[in-house]
């Protein structure tokens, strides 16, 4: 702050709790939709005070079998978003960071090709290529497994990219004083290269387990078995049966205990997604 | 790009690209050259005879009154929702630049709604908006105002716009709170000795020197808007009411699944396709550029 102006500064934090009591507001509706009962969502107007039904609907969302008893427990459909997220986090980071590595420290023919061809994954966002990638997996007899969740959507120019970023601004000695030790290569990537980019992989895990674990259309596409669903996508079949028969507390409950795991994980490790989500976009 | 002291060629090189390569060939290259060949294919609406047609199924995009609604609202659907999360995100990060104490907590504060799955956050707008319990309408209510935006396109389309701006205002206020408090003390000091008070130097120094943070955001935004936001449609409205608020991924996603027009909706992807080259050559041609000074 520059100058002392303290009705300025009154006004400015006012302002910034307007801004925070906006973005918070659908988040605190579902939080008090989750603690009422079923006839009391159904009354105008509905509550904006939490009720006393929170550990009633956890029991029946977390364990029960659904709104209407055909569907996969919430324990279970959260089960499969954590193994999707974390295979894809896990998979987009194995894969990029060892290709990184063969592109910026060998020099072997086609390096530019193939370097290229990564790049070009950048421009086929899934949303552009839907019908073709499902009958390809569709053929590969991958529907309703985690690979077919996954596999599809690991290749990463953007993780590519920053690896190789991080690799080249590593000093050449390194590499040098590997060598006269007599270091082979994969030696030195794990030995040097891995623990020197330790930080640089926290951060892309961290953007990378939001983007897995809140995936959407694919799963929607890939998944007919009510055991393969994730948490992310089984609000929408929630919403489709609300239209007869609303039960709001679940679906609130529900969609809380969707977004808890990734919002945690913005919070806790704030540094980290700061500095992944800045990096990633260069 | 390559380190100037490295590993001779041998094997490894090739083992180690080789998943990102194989996994790139079979579910990008391929899917993406199937989608290029259907888009020149007509096949019956029972799937049995096919039929190469070159450029057909693209003069029909052409001439489709439907495509090209399609196509105006989705370029407004990113304008609208890049403006309105770029100025709220705005204001909130020159207020959250002022306070000295305090900024950390804010921002901790305002950036989780990124972690919010798109689907999930046109949930959560859907039951704050729903007409008959939705605690909006019933407060429009007291002022004159009804709300259904099961039946009104206008309000339909309002209400995707807002559940995309919320999501992405966290992201586009990370952004501006990093670029403002990287611009020098220094240069705010002097013009506030000059006599510029706050608003006046928001508007001739800090607002002319986040402008590359702002045209990175705008690409940014306009992207997540064109492509991000198919959950959000799909949970609220369906494309609906009478397709007033059918974008054009979601367009792609109707006519290919629901309406297996396979011809159309691989043509659609193509035109889609250049859509994003284009995006990602401007987003690149801008970083070339800043990287320079």
């Amino acid at each position: 702050m520059i100058e002392k102006r303290p009705l300025l500064t009154v006004l400015t934090h006012i302002f910034l709790i307007l801004g925070v009591l906006m973005v918070a507001l659908p988040i605190w509706i579902t939080f008090v939709g989750s603690t009422h009962e079923a006839e009391r969502m159904l009354q105008k107007p509905i509550p904006m005070w939490p009720g006393d039904q929170f550990l009633n609907n956890f029991n029946s969302t977390f364990f029960g079998a659904g709104s209407h008893g055909d569907s996969a427990p919430v324990w279970r459909m959260m089960l499969n978003s954590l193994v999707v997220a974390l295979m894809i986090a896990g998979g987009k980071i194995a894969i990029s960071i060892i290709s990184a590595f063969a592109i910026v420290y060998f020099k072997f023919p086609f390096r530019m090709g193939f370097f290229w061809m990564i790049f070009i994954t950048l421009m086929l966002p899934v949303e552009v290529r839907i019908l073709p990638t499902f009958e390809v997996v569709a053929n590969l007899g991958m529907i309703d497994s985690y690979w077919g969740l996954t596999i599809p959507l690991i290749a990463s120019a953007t993780a590519t990219f920053m690896f190789r970023q991080v690799f080249l601004t590593i000093p050449d000695e390194m590499l040098e004083s590997a060598r006269i030790d007599g270091a082979g290569p994969m030696r030195f990537f794990w030995d040097i290269l891995l623990p020197l980019s330790r930080t640089n992989i926290a951060a892309m895990f961290v953007i990378l387990f939001i983007y897995g674990w809140n995936q959407y259309l694919w799963p929607l596409l890939i998944t007919t078995d009510s055991d393969m669903t994730t948490i992310v996508m089984s609000i929408k079949q929630m919403l489709e049966s609300a239209e007869q028969t609303p039960e709001w507390n679940i679906i609130m409950m529900t969609a809380l205990l969707a977004m808890i795991p990734p919002i945690f994980v913005v919070v806790a490790m704030q540094k980290l997604f700061v500095q992944g989500l800045t990096e990633t976009d260069k | 790009m390559l380190k100037r002291v490295h590993f001779p060629s041998s094997l490894l090189p090739y083992l180690l690209v080789a998943p990102q390569i194989i996994i790139t060939l079979v579910f990008f290259m391929w899917p993406a050259s199937q989608a290029i060949y259907q888009s020149f294919l007509i096949e019956d609406a029972f799937g049995l005879s096919t039929e190469f047609v070159w450029f057909e199924n693209f003069e029909y995009l052409w001439n489709d009154k439907h495509y090209h609604a399609a196509f105006i609202r989705t370029g407004f659907f990113s304008l609208a929702v890049a403006f309105l999360s770029m100025s709220v995100a705005l204001i909130l990060a020159a207020y959250a630049d002022r306070v000295i104490k305090g900024a950390m907590t804010y921002r901790t504060l305002l950036i989780w709604p990124y972690a919010v799955a798109p689907v999930l956050a046109g949930a959560l707008w859907l039951f704050m908006f729903n007409p008959t319990i939705g605690i909006f309408p019933y407060l429009l209510k007291y002022i004159g105002y009804d709300w259904n935006h099961y039946l009104n396109g206008n309000q339909a389309m309002g209400l995707i716009i807002m559940a995309a701006a919320w999501k992405q205002v966290a992201y586009n206020f990370l952004f501006y709170l990093a670029a403002m408090q990287s611009i020098p003390k220094s240069i705010i000091e002097a013009a506030a000795i000059d006599g510029a008070g706050p608003m006046k130097r928001f508007w001739t120094l800090i607002l002319p020197l986040v402008s590359p943070t702002t045209f990175f955001l705008l690409v940014i935004n306009a992207v997540y808007a064109f492509f991000d936001t198919f959950g959000i449609v799909h949970a609220i409205t369906q494309g609906g009411p009478a397709g007033s608020t059918t974008i054009l991924v979601y367009k792609v996603f109707n006519d290919g699944f629901i309406g297996l027009d396979l011809g159309g909706s691989a043509a659609q992807s193509v035109i889609l396709m250049i859509l994003v080259i284009a995006m990602t050559a401007v987003q690149f041609g801008y970083f070339e550029k800043k990287v320079e000074y």
